[in-house]
């Protein structure tokens, strides 16, 4: 199993953990990552202001990763569905595709439309399966109740996503939680975005978003958040003292990366999976777990 | 509340509309207000109500809806796109308001910003010596930044004139 790493802006300056624990995890369960310097921006940002430079940057690096035959596995959920979309439209629209590739052509790049692009979570849950993770597992997290956050992205627009799960009541997230022994909670509200959209926009509406499911989150008193996506991570994560600051309100709620979690159960370090670059510390869910804190 | 002049309202604007990606569908809308009411910054912030700025719309209201904050308020998570039971695309046509309102000269000063550095590095963030030697300690690979392709891109597309000192 090879695939191209797309790791996006965010991650490789603010999910250092993220990154991390993905490579050590990909190490153990034997998918090798192969990184892909020219990688750029996935082009999300250009999309609210011109369509086709979106497009243009997406069929760009989609066509880096044609050119070495590798398919693409993502970890932000921004850049999977930019990624994603992109490959869609392209699809339905050939006069797009025309124009793209002209466009392509003045800087030596042609899209084929041949690649195909996950993000990492679904590739676990879709392609190397829950029973497989199951068997892997050296040390069950059983004694810990986690908040899954999937994201807008991971599951929406779901006409993108080949109903690979249920945009409504997606379970996958849910699951490979539980692969690990780990129990994971119902809370209201799971469906709900970060608001990480609009923190360049109005952050006081962005904060008051990612309040909202904190709240829902501290009701069910779960040991950690789980997320996918490094904005969803900064808005949870980087943002909770400034709300808890803000709106005088306690939370101290650990977010963990999904491969962070899922490493712990595989027998990694806390150490080699980056804990010590989460803001919120998991001092004591490392505890409950009985794995030293490094 | 203000009378709706017709005189003002320019009544081919929801053709352009439907002309752009995610568009298509605009007119299809019977103003259920599922999106609305499934709108998370809606539910924070009454200033943004989808249903209204699709109704504004389609009446051709177009400066109304081009000249304000509230196109730039959606936070992209689809749910309303999901839920709608018309399929108005409803995520994707605040992205063509967006579009249109950027070719009618009103960019949020926030995505000026991001260009600019998509323009300059390539990326949305940069990536510093501090960061590359701290990547090195934990063992990650070095990342280089290379602009040169995205700026081609910008250039043949028109987007380079939002970077400053481009132009």
């Amino acid at each position: 199993m090879k695939y191209a790493v797309f790791l996006g802006c965010t991650i490789p300056v603010r999910g250092q953990n993220y990154e991390l624990s993905a490579r050590k995890v990909s190490e153990k369960l034997n998918i090798e990552l192969v990184d892909i310097p020219e990688f750029s921006c996935c082009g999300f940002p250009a999309k609210s202001v011109d369509f086709e430079t979106s497009i243009l940057m997406s069929a760009r690096n989609m066509a880096l990763a044609e050119e070495r035959g590798l398919d693409i596995l993502t970890l932000c959920n921004a850049c999977t569905v930019t990624l994603v979309e992109a490959q869609e439209e392209l699809k339905k629209n050939s006069k797009l595709r025309e124009s793209v590739n002209e466009k392509l052509a003045k800087i030596g790049r042609n899209y084929k439309g041949k690649v195909k692009v996950k993000h990492f979570a679904r590739f676990l849950y879709e392609d190397y399966g829950v029973e497989n993770i199951k068997k892997k597992i050296v040390k069950p997290l059983d004694k810990l109740n986690i908040a899954v956050h999937y994201g807008c992205h991971f599951l929406r627009p779901s006409e993108v996503y080949e109903q690979f799960d249920d945009p409504e009541h997606p379970v996958s997230l849910d699951l490979l939680v539980e692969a690990t022994g780990a129990k994971s909670l119902d809370y209201k509200g799971k469906e709900k975005c970060c608001g990480g959209g609009i923190l360049g926009v109005k952050e006081e509406d962005a904060l008051l978003m990612t309040k909202l499911k904190l709240d829902e989150v501290k009701k069910v008193s779960a040991d950690c958040m789980i997320s996918i996506c490094p904005f969803c991570s900064i808005m949870y994560e980087g943002s909770q003292k400034k709300i808890e600051k803000s709106f005088e309100v306690e939370y101290k709620i650990p977010v963990l990366y999904y491969t962070q979690l899922l490493g712990l159960a595989l027998g990694i370090s806390s150490e080699e999976l980056g804990f010590k670059l989460n803001r919120v510390k998991a001092k004591s869910l490392l505890a409950k777990v009985e794995v030293e804190a490094q | 509340m203000e009378t709706i002049k017709v005189k003002d309202l320019d009544r081919t604007f929801k053709y352009r509309v439907m002309k752009e990606p995610g568009g298509e569908n605009l007119t299809r809308c019977f103003a259920c207000g599922t999106c609305t009411a499934s709108c998370p910054v809606r539910e924070v912030d009454e200033k943004f109500n989808p249903r209204k700025i699709i109704r504004m719309a389609i009446l051709g209201m177009k400066k109304e809806v081009l000249d304000h904050e509230f196109v730039w308020l959606c936070s992209g998570c689809y749910l309303c796109q999901e839920r709608c039971p018309q399929d108005v695309k409803i995520t994707d046509l605040m992205t063509a308001f967006r579009n249109i309102a950027v070719a009618e000269g009103f960019i949020h000063p926030s995505f000026v910003a991001q260009v600019d550095f998509l323009y300059k590095l390539g990326r949305l963030y940069e990536v510093t010596d501090f960061d590359n030697k701290k990547r090195e300690k934990l063992g990650l690979p070095l990342i280089k930044q290379m602009p040169e392709e995205i700026r081609e891109i910008f250039k043949q597309t028109g987007v380079d004139k939002f970077v400053e000192g481009e132009q």
